[in-house]
């Protein structure tokens, strides 16, 4: 069923496969290339038997993250197209949101927008996972933590000696 | 579970990330460094979003107002913050060794939460952990090449540390539910987290050459928690609630 697409009734358009697809086109407002699902802070979508209600709950990346209420007003009005008649979006922390939610596919796009993707850390955060970082510009491993904070929450600042340029990682938590 | 102990919890845990990210806020602009310009900003947003994040719990599960009511419309003597988070950010020596303080405590105080019976605390805990670890990282790198920088950096970090001690000794004065929050598990207690503090801190200070100095107990200066101040939370609530004083009610 390729619900977005065809005419469709609107109860057809309800499914829960349809609301996971929609939230494909809601980005992260920080990293354009990266989709709330790409980032893995969607966890549940349920939508009722009648199909009049969906709900969606979400975890923010970083407890103090400024784009949540942004994300979760979009995710509500993205949601809210496929005709639901009430869209609730929850934010909480059921689920802890660590940087290995982020899928394979993201951390591809995540380097070739210029941002080093984070080590996989399962578990504890060690100093060795914080070392080894791949240059997103040169490629080489040959680089340093200049700074654990960033522009944004989610970034640390780093240094590569092959290319001599700065660059910037999103950390793993 | 006792609502009452569990507000009382909440309240000086929120009060303090609250406070000490307004501190740390107070580096944006001025920072010794770029780098460090950006990362006490960073570290003031992560506080504040801690803040929040208990100030929701306690609204939402425990009744109270919402977070911006309590955050900027209470009185002094209601928050319950400790007074070490009050003091004036100095000079960045002084800030430095505050952080390097004040974030292995809650480090210590957030892991022992990990395991709170008081569910939405616990499933915070869990999360904030992974974002402290990188203020302890940032703390434990300064404080380690300062105090072994050379004279000057050496007696001004150690000059802080004395001066800083009493106070951060006062994070963990003890409330009036102390017993009941250990016995229903919400939080094995004030002298188990300083206990377990002192532990964490030793080896860093060691390895910056700095002396932990004696403080008799006569000495440690407590009273935030129950509401006691210094004098300089005012004059910090005063700014920091300026503008939502002016019109409490508009909407933003």
């Amino acid at each position: 069923m390729d619900a977005l697409t065809t005419n469709d009734t609107p109860v057809a358009l309800m499914s829960e496969k349809a609301v996971w697809s929609s939230l494909e086109n809601v980005k992260d407002p920080e990293i354009p290339v990266l989709s709330v699902i790409d980032m893995g802070i969607i966890y549940k979508v349920e939508v009722s038997d009648s199909s009049v209600e969906c709900t969606i709950t979400m975890t923010p990346t970083f407890v103090g993250c400024p784009a949540i209420d942004i994300m979760k007003k979009s995710v509500h009005d993205e949601v809210a197209k496929l005709g639901f008649a009430t869209v609730h979006v929850i934010v909480d922390f059921e689920n802890t949101w660590t940087s290995d939610r982020m899928s394979e596919e993201a951390k591809r796009k995540l380097e070739k927008f210029g941002l080093a993707p984070p080590a996989v850390i399962s578990g504890e955060l060690t100093e060795e996972q914080l070392n080894n970082v791949r240059c997103p510009h040169c490629g080489s491993t040959d680089t340093t933590l200049r700074s654990a904070f960033g522009s944004t929450l989610c970034r640390a600042i780093r240094f590569c000696f092959a290319c001599k340029q700065g660059f910037e990682q999103f950390k793993p938590v | 579970m006792n609502n009452e102990a569990l507000k009382d919890l909440l309240y000086k845990m929120a009060d303090d990330a609250l406070i000490i990210g307004h501190r740390n806020s107070e580096w944006t602009g001025i920072g010794p460094m770029l780098e460090e310009d950006l990362a006490f900003s960073s570290m003031a947003q992560d506080k504040i979003g801690h803040a929040k994040a208990l100030y929701q719990i306690l609204h939402e599960i425990l009744g109270e107002p919402e977070p911006d009511k309590v955050a900027f419309l209470r009185e002094e003597n209601r928050f319950k913050c400790c007074q070490f988070v009050e003091l004036p950010i100095g000079e960045y020596d002084f800030s430095l060794v505050r952080q390097f303080l004040f974030d292995h405590a809650e480090a210590v105080r957030y892991d022992m939460l990990t395991s709170s019976s008081f569910q939405p605390l616990a499933l915070l805990a869990k999360k904030v952990k992974g974002e402290i670890k990188y203020h302890v990282m940032h703390a434990d790198t300064f404080l380690k090449q300062l105090g072994t920088g050379n004279e000057e950096s050496h007696a001004r970090m150690q000059s802080a540390l004395n001066y800083a001690m009493p106070y951060a000794l006062g994070i963990f004065e003890k409330g009036p539910f102390e017993n009941e929050l250990i016995q229903q598990g919400v939080f094995a207690g004030e002298e188990a987290a300083k206990n377990k503090w002192l532990e964490k801190i030793a080896p860093v200070l060691q390895a910056a050459g700095l002396q932990l100095p004696e403080i008799s107990d006569d000495k440690i200066i407590y009273g935030g928690r129950k509401g006691f101040h210094s004098e300089y939370l005012k004059p910090l609530l005063d700014e920091m609630c300026e503008v939502v004083r002016l019109d409490p009610v508009a909407e933003w």
